[in-house]
């Protein structure tokens, strides 16, 4: 038996969509293995995220709840992921590669003792053997790898695998025991969470990606949201952005942030560094909005506007917003 | 405090894009491009030394860092580079990187702590060649010790660091008990994100990482720098991932410039039919 291991995502007791990619995933792994999947749910009141998950077409949705796993600790979540997958004779246990995933999958893998494919864009198979493609040098560069050891831990890339659908039948929920973390969940301690309201699409899931750069300064939001909400967009923002406070942290696009593959991302100010074409170079119409004609933006823009930025964006505002009546 | 820091050399990564596959594809050929350390773990190095010092009196370290490659003997330029910007002692670990994935690094590292004891291991959060983001993780768990990744924020506090994380959505304080290990974020070399216990609070760092002066870079030639073999720290020296192949990224065909917002907009309504 060869059965795979989606490590789902949680919030305010809801599913995250992050979850749906790795689950495209555990389809394809599965069919390949001749084996199932099972979508293991953690945390405290979360019986709405695995009543969600329980529509993902998996054989089984496993749940681990308690009280002291009501706020995410990877020290706490990485003994229940192991233990379950010990278990059950998991073949394959894999997350998508959002803030959670990369902070809890190698903690996992190294309890188990197990090979980390990080951050996949696609998975090769041959018969019953599994091959990874991954990015590395800002995704200028992809490896194929494989891991050698009986259990893998496996990350994807949420833009890479498209969120997969409800599929008819409902899973089976089962309850499964919280195993006993180990001497360094007594020496973390959660102390708060300074969440970034917005009612904005998520930056890995949106359609339409907004981006502004450096060039912007304390006119970000005034310049980017109207653009953004026309467009019922994502904001993001380059490494520069970030750095000056322009636009917080967490809305950086790039190698080191996020990595978005919209239908249409627009740069704006943005001169097109390595490490910020790693996270939008997927994207499948490129728009990019800067007054030197020779930025290196360009080179990967489909639509290029040579202009300043505080005429253009707010005439292009405008003019989208007229062009829809 | 005493502190180690995990220091990997990366081929340039601002030339990243001028990294070759050759057509047998059995390879990333760097040729051509210098050697840098990965700058996520200079970050890891200046907040060590910022959590070990008054920022008021940077030359005086209170307490110990202990910087450690994984690499060939030309590395060791990479651990002076870092000796002479205040780092106490280095460590290298002879082995080349075809010989070496995330896991047998985490192993390694984990033998060389417990000899070395530090209260704090500080690292990048991702190394920007491999791109895996994991050692940290991965040490963390083998040693059964706390850890608080994508640090964008440092504060001492008595026996334990309040750590401001990047996570998605904003901003989540941990506090970890020491010992432990940080894996730092970009931000972490702002003016005012880390703080010893020493330093004051109103005091602000120059934005990013310092530099080493003269005499500083003179004087580390005599600090010690020791070699360690990696049979010396794990046994263990299989690789549990392998890689088969490489392969070029997809290339994007060359777009357009546009005569003005007008023209973008009809473009992008008729052309790319995406408004
Ligand atoms: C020719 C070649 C062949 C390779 N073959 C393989 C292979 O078969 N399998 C495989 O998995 N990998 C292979 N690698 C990559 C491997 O050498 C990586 O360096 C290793 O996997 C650890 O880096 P990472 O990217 O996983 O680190 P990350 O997890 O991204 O690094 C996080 C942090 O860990 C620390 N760290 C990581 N590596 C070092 C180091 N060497 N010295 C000091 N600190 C370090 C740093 O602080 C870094 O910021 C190969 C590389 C080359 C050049
Ligand atoms: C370890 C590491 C990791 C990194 N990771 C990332 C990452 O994930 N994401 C990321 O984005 N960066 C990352 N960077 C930073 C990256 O190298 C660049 O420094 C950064 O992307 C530059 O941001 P920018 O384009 O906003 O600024 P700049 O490069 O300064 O570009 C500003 C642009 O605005 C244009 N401009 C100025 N005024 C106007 C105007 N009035 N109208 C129109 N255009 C105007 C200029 O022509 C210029 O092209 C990383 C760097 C390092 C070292």
């Amino acid at each position: 038996m060869a059965d795979v291991l989606v490590v789902a995502e949680a919030a305010e007791g809801k599913l995250k969509k992050t979850t749906h990619s790795a689950v495209t995933f555990a389809r394809q792994a599965a069919a390949a293995l001749g084996g199932t999947y099972s979508i293991l749910v953690i945390g405290s009141g979360v019986d709405a995220a695995a009543t969600e998950a329980a529509t993902l077409g998996a054989a089984k949705v496993l749940v681990a709840q308690d009280g002291s796993l009501g706020v995410y600790l990877a020290e706490r979540y990485a003994p229940v992921v192991a233990e379950v997958a010990k278990a059950r004779g998991i073949a394959v246990v894999v997350g998508t590669a959002s803030g959670y995933g990369k902070d809890l999958l190698p903690r996992v893998a190294a309890r188990l003792d197990a090979g980390y494919a990080s951050d996949i864009t696609g998975l090769v198979t041959e018969g019953s053997s599994l091959k990874y493609r991954r990015p590395m040098f800002a995704g200028n560069a992809f490896g194929l790898c494989s891991v050698a050891t009986p259990i893998q831990v496996v990350s994807v890339r949420q833009s890479a695998f498209a969120a997969a659908d409800a599929s008819g039948a409902q899973s089976p929920v089962e309850q499964v025991a919280v195993a006993r973390p180990g001497a360094a969940a007594e020496r973390v301690e959660f102390v708060s969470f300074d969440q970034v309201k917005s009612t904005r699409p998520e930056l890995a899931e949106a359609k339409v990606v907004v981006s502004g750069g450096r060039a912007l300064k304390e006119k970000f939001n005034q310049v980017i949201d109207p653009l953004a909400d026309v467009l019922g967009a994502a904001v993001g923002a380059s490494r520069a952005a970030c750095d000056a406070g322009y636009a917080p942290g967490d809305l950086q696009v790039g190698q080191t942030g996020k990595i978005v593959a919209p239908q249409l991302y627009v740069a704006v100010g943005i001169s097109g560094a390595i490490q910020h074409l790693a996270g939008m170079k997927g994207s499948k119409v490129i728009v990019a909005i800067n007054k030197d004609a020779d930025a290196p933006i360009f080179q990967v823009a489909d639509y290029g506007l040579v202009a300043d930025l505080f005429t253009a964006v707010p005439e292009l505002t405008k003019q989208i917003q007229a062009s829809r009546g | 405090m005493k502190i180690l820091v995990a220091l990997k050399r990366v081929a340039d990564p601002d030339n990243a894009n001028k990294v070759k596959i050759p057509p047998s594809g059995d390879r990333i050929d760097t040729a051509g491009l210098e050697w840098k350390p990965n700058p996520f773990d200079e970050y890891a190095l200046e907040a060590a030394l910022r959590l070990t010092e008054d920022g008021k009196a940077p030359k005086a370290r209170a307490g110990e860092v202990v910087v450690v490659t994984f690499g060939p003997k030309e590395t060791e330029q990479t651990l002076r580079a870092a000796l002479a910007t205040g780092a106490d002692r280095a460590i290298r670990v002879d082995v080349t990187d075809d010989k070496l994935d995330g896991a047998l690094v985490a192993r390694a590292l984990k033998a060389l702590v417990e000899r070395e004891k530090p209260d704090v291991v500080l690292m990048g959060k991702q190394a920007v060649d491999g791109d895996s983001n994991q050692v940290g993780q991965s040490l963390a768990e083998l040693l059964d010790w706390p850890m608080a990744t994508f640090a964008a924020t440092i504060q001492e506090e008595q026996g334990a660091l309040l750590v401001g994380r990047e996570v998605d959505g904003g901003v989540a304080v941990l506090r970890v008990r020491l010992p432990a290990v940080v894996t730092v974020d970009l931000r972490i070399v702002a003016p005012t994100s880390v703080y010893s216990l020493k330093t004051a609070r109103t005091h602000k760092y120059n934005d990013g990482v310092r530099f080493a002066a003269l005499p500083a870079i003179m004087a580390s030639k005599k600090k010690p720098l020791a070699e360690v073999k990696l049979a010396d720290l794990t046994a263990d020296s299989g690789l549990k991932v392998q890689y088969h192949g490489f392969e070029p990224p997809p290339a994007r065909k060359a777009g357009i410039k546009v005569k003005d917002v007008a023209d973008l907009v009809a473009r992008l309504k008729n052309e790319a039919k995406v408004l």
